[in-house]
């Protein structure tokens, strides 16, 4: 390798982490002062660049000179800074009190809204924006040419870096800033304006956002599929870094790009992986990040997010609950095959939203990345099927659960050593893992073209058949798991998850039990994963995506991660919302954004929590407990 | 259709409103219409899948107009909408809507290769005909064919070939290859190096590129390839990804004396978007819609202009010859059983403003072509020069081949 190569590829490298930086450096500083997880960081960003291929071409009428060129792209960064403002005051202040689960699925709608408006303002083609002026050409740099605006990029980052810090130092915002990050509880306790301190956190985060969106344009024409690409590598830097810490998002967008640069050389085809490969290490050898600290607050106790109190069924909730069961199946008597369709998805992710519940209710343990293991149970199954074994899908349904089951043990292994947001970041690297491999491994799993063929053994081939073989298997596991909740398992479950301190000091072994509830979900999603599968025909890596991790947790949310049977009412509601929209017209991702938006501020509980609280209101059920008012404190 | 009818309809079709479609009046079609089922991603991949269902629409008016489906005792034809989810599983659960809550005839449709091969092996489990439109991968015809499953547009296969035909006369024997990292991406570069390693003795590939898809890195592919000093560089990057490529090597200078040649860039959704950057002399597969002089074709860009205000892309082209086929399979089917469908279907020959179009029977691939040339700007306009149309039939795969992977 000559030094001149070495010095273009490290050049590139630096331009390119220099950008990512920006980006993350906003999505780090959110999260440290409002700990939400704003999965709309990433359409703040395709906002910013759509922003800036309208400004700056405008602006560039009146004269070519790079002034306005960077007057259009601060004039972008600003407008979505502004935007960012109003999903706070709009939005998230409503929120704040709610489970932090919940405003990241707030945000989540945020980010299926932004997306159909961009496609309806600015339309489906790429926008390609203007080069910068003056910056058009190539350097000559040891006889091999790198574009001038790329090395302009190089000294932005820093530049960014530095103007936070000196923020971050010398302004009472940055300090209050720094302070929140540190304690945000003793921030409040200290009579500082939170509203305002939020308000202004977001501006600063959908600012960064947007710059570092509108600083692409010269390098990537603004398209509707920005703001996931860019999401997931975000998340990644800041985690690496340590949430909440510019200079260590710094340093792990530097590693993240010349990792990048030179190991595409030696791996052409590593980029998907590396990454989480990168993160998925780091946090096994520095469980806070490169540069993060423990939270303060995690040593505290606070009432956790999930199953307060476990209540059995009362008379009339069995009843109901078994009038439902009836219901359900009586669809292949009374309803068309569509309905036995839609019949068998909804019991088929109720159970694995079941099983993520064990996790997040029950534990938690909250897992970005629940679609792995239902993948790995697809894929299992799928392959066996379809491979030279040529196995009967009886075989394949008692794999699934097992490999499901594997994968969760040795992915847990290390993901239960994890705490807080820090450990769903490694689920969800994890997952990501998972998914290159079967995205890019074609020669075995297909690809993304997947395998087809992964149909019912002949028996079981009609539609109405299947179902029950579904609902015998889905519902006698989530019966199963429900009984969990309630051994001497599910209560050790909740007394590591209220407090692992006190748990470990009276003698639980907190890791262990975490791993075993880990295995389970695992297994009980593989089997979910194998029985979607067969009731498709084929397996895709769209079974492993992000997208359906984030489907099973809206699920479980919708329903409300308080109560044992929401996930049910959630995965149904959920699925049939979905369901609806999607005929009825092509901007179907905007209704169920909002949806789940109104979901969130309506019933702030899931569904089947604020069916309760109403109950309690009524004083029918058990009397009012005192706990929801002591966690809306400690929020 | 003869060559002038369809200038004539294509321009009065096109200048008439919408809604002439189902107005009952002196030729207009009549009767219960024959619904068939279109999926699409209209939402995740609106780029194409939206021109596509303009071009279909399009089509569907002027068949009603002209009487609609003769075979069928002039009923009108109506295509049903859906959005497949861009997912598989989504696809298959509005594919099962479609067929027993609208009760279709057969499905049409999908843009992504992970759903066009899920349809179709849903189709051949239900024993419903699917007509793939838009799905590129080899499998769909090849391994993972079925009897229930025909497709319309020239697959990755057929596509590379007709590249390294227009290609291997330069005789480049040192080659760099630049793809997406997915099923797509992986076999047209093994396309690629079978078809050009067999044309080219020499023939070497120096450097190979697989930057996951929609986040290239591109500073550092396009340093990478350069390291390798090609004297040809074959590309499969699109959309988002191409653009990124092109500018980045533009400024470094990649691209200079070197013989590139690109998959689908010539396609108007992935070379407009280059704007004053389009590289010139690209040997590239695409669609020049202004330069088209054969068959009608200007009348149907008209009409299309006169109608959605906008130049049709490739998708426009696929979305308007699609109904044509199935008006012309209607006629001889006489009947919406699947089993008269299929039969219809093979070596069914569509006269359509692409040429003549026949679905071989064999493989169930459709012969429609592909405009191979190079890339230009002409102004500030990017397209193609030195064109030709390729039918498909001159790419196909081989009989043989197709008989080993088809376990026929």
């Amino acid at each position: 390798m000559d030094l001149s190569f070495f010095v273009i590829q490290a050049l590139s490298g630096l331009a390119s982490a220099s950008a990512l930086f920006v980006i993350a450096s906003g999505l780090t500083i959110v999260f440290g002062v409002t700990r939400i997880v704003n999965f709309a960081h990433g359409s703040f960003y395709m906002l910013g660049a759509y922003m800036a291929v309208t400004i700056v071409p405008w602006l560039l009428q009146f004269d070519r000179s790079p002034t306005l060129f960077f007057v259009g792209v601060i004039a972008s960064a600003t407008v979505v800074g502004i935007l960012g403002v109003i999903m706070e005051v709009v939005l998230l202040r409503r929120i704040y009190r709610v489970p932090e689960l919940f405003q990241l699925l707030a945000t989540f709608g945020v980010v299926l809204i932004v997306q159909d408006v961009v496609l309806k303002i600015w339309g489906p083609v790429d926008i390609t924006g203007p080069r910068a002026p003056g910056m058009r050409h190539g350097i000559e740099i040891l006889g091999q040419r790198f574009p001038a605006y790329e090395m302009f990029l190089i000294f932005v980052g820093p530049a960014v870096l530095g103007a936070l810090l000196l923020i971050m130092h010398k302004t009472r915002f940055g300090v209050l800033i720094r302070a929140a990050t540190q304690d945000r509880e003793m921030v409040g306790a200290l009579g500082v304006n939170q509203a305002m301190l939020f308000t202004g956190t977001l501006f600063l985060g959908a600012f960064l956002a947007g710059l570092g969106g509108a600083l692409q344009i010269p390098r990537l024409p603004a398209n509707t599929g920005m703001d996931l690409s860019i999401i997931t590598e975000a998340f990644v830097v800041t985690v690496i870094g340590g949430m909440g810490s510019v200079p260590g998002a710094f340093i792990a967008a530097l590693i993240i790009k010349m990792l990048e640069a030179f190991g595409i050389l030696i791996f052409p085809k590593i980029t998907l992986v590396l990454v989480f490969l990168l993160m998925a290490v780091v946090l096994v050898v520095k469980p806070w990040g490169l540069m993060g600290k423990p939270e303060v607050a995690s040593g505290r106790a606070v009432l956790p997010e999930g199953i307060l109190n476990l209540k059995g069924f009362s008379r009339t909730e069995t009843v109901v609950w078994i009038v439902l069961t009836i219901a359900l199946l009586l669809i292949p008597v009374f309803g068309d095959t569509y309905k036995v369709k839609v019949g068998i998805e909804i019991m088929v992710f109720a159970l694995a939203a079941f099983s993520l519940n064990l996790l997040i209710g029950n534990g938690g343990i909250v897992s970005f990345g629940h679609a792995a293991y239902f993948g790995v149970g697809a894929y299992a199954a799928g392959l066996l099927v379809t491979g030279p074994m040529k196995a009967p899908m009886e075989l394949a349904l008692v794999v699934a659960p097992i490999a499901g089951g594997l994968a969760a043990a040795l992915f847990g292994y290390f993901i239960v050593r994890l705490h807080g947001i820090y450990l769903a970041m490694l689920t969800l690297a994890f997952a990501q893992i998972t998914y290159a491999i079967c995205f890019q491994w074609v020669e075995v799993t297909g690809g993304d073209n997947g395998v087809v063929g992964v149909w019912p053994s002949r028996w079981a081939a009609s539609r109405e058949v299947y179902f029950y073989v579904v609902a015998v298997l889905a519902l006698s596991s989530i019966v199963a798991l429900r009984h969990l909740f309630y051994t001497p398992f599910g209560y050790t479950l909740r007394a590591a998850r209220d407090s692992a301190t006190r748990a470990d000091a009276i003698g639980i072994d907190v890791k262990t039990h975490r791993w075993l509830a880990f295995i389970v979900a695992g297994a009980a999603a593989g089997l979910a994963g194998a029985l979607y599968s067969f009731s498709k025909g084929s397996i895709d890596p769209t079974m492993i995506s992000i997208g359906m991790s984030i489907d099973f947790l809206m699920m479980i949310l919708t329903g409300g991660i308080q109560t044992v049977m929401g996930p049910l009412v959630g995965t149904a509601v959920f699925h049939s919302v979905k369901d609806f929209f999607m005929p009825l017209t092509d901007f179907w991702r905007f209704f169920l954004g909002v949806s789940i938006i109104a979901i969130v501020l309506i019933f702030p509980k899931g569904v089947v929590g604020a069916i309760e609280g109403l109950r309690e209101r009524m004083g029918r059920g058990a009397p009012a407990p005192a706990a929801p008012a002591i966690a809306k404190e400690a929020a | 259709m003869s060559k002038l009818d369809l200038s004539r309809r294509t321009v009065v079709g096109g200048l008439a409103a919408t809604g002439v479609a189902l107005t009952a009046g002196t030729g207009s079609a009549q009767g219960a219409p024959v619904k068939v089922g279109e999926l699409n991603s209209y939402s995740r991949m609106a780029a194409f899948a939206v021109p596509y269902r303009n071009g279909m629409q399009l089509a569907v008016e002027q068949i009603n107009a002209a009487g609609g489906l003769a075979g069928m005792g002039g009923r009108p034809l109506e295509i049903i909408y859906r959005d497949d989810g861009a997912t598989p599983g989504d696809a298959v659960r509005v594919a099962e809507e479609l067929v027993t809550r609208e009760n279709v005839s057969f499905i049409a449709g999908a843009f992504l290769s992970n759903v066009g091969l899920a349809l179709a092996d849903f189709a051949n489990q239900k024993k419903v005909l699917y007509l793939a439109t838009e799905p590129l991968t080899d499998a769909l015809t090849m391994g993972s064919g079925n009897p229930y499953t025909f497709r319309v547009r020239p697959g990755t296969y057929m596509q590379t070939k007709m590249l390294v035909d227009a290609a291997k006369g330069k005789g480049v024997k040192r080659w760099a290859v630049v793809a997406p990292n997915y099923e797509y991406g992986q076999s047209a570069v093994a396309a690629f190096k079978r078809l050009m390693g067999a044309a080219v003795p020499g023939f070497e590939v120096v450097a190979e590129q697989f930057p996951a898809l929609g986040r290239v890195d591109a500073g550092a592919t396009v340093g990478a390839l350069a390291q390798s000093r090609p004297d040809g560089i074959f590309n499969v990057l699109f959309g988002a990804d191409l653009t990124a490529f092109v500018r980045e090597g533009n400024t470094r200078g990649l691209f200079e004396r070197r013989t590139v040649v690109s998959l689908l860039t010539g396609e108007p959704e992935y070379l407009l978007p280059l704007g004053d950057e389009t590289p010139d002399g690209w040997i590239v597969t695409g669609y020049p819609p202004e330069q088209v002089t054969t068959h009608g074709h200007q009348a149907f860009v008209t009409a299309y202009k006169a109608k959605f205000n906008d130049t049709p892309r490739l998708g426009s082209v696929l979305g308007y010859v699609v109904p044509f086929m199935i008006r012309d399979m209607f006629n001889k089917a006489k009947s919406t059983e699947t089993a008269a469908m299929i039969e219809a279907f093979k070596d069914l020959t569509t006269q359509t403003i692409c040429g003549p179009v026949t679905m071989r029977a064999i493989d169930q691939q459709s012969t429609l072509g592909a405009w191979v040339g190079e890339t230009t700007l002409q102004g500030k306009l990017p397209t193609m020069k030195n064109f030709r149309y390729v039918d498909g039939a001159e790419v196909m795969f081989p009989e043989a081949e197709v008989r080993a992977a088809r376990k026929i």
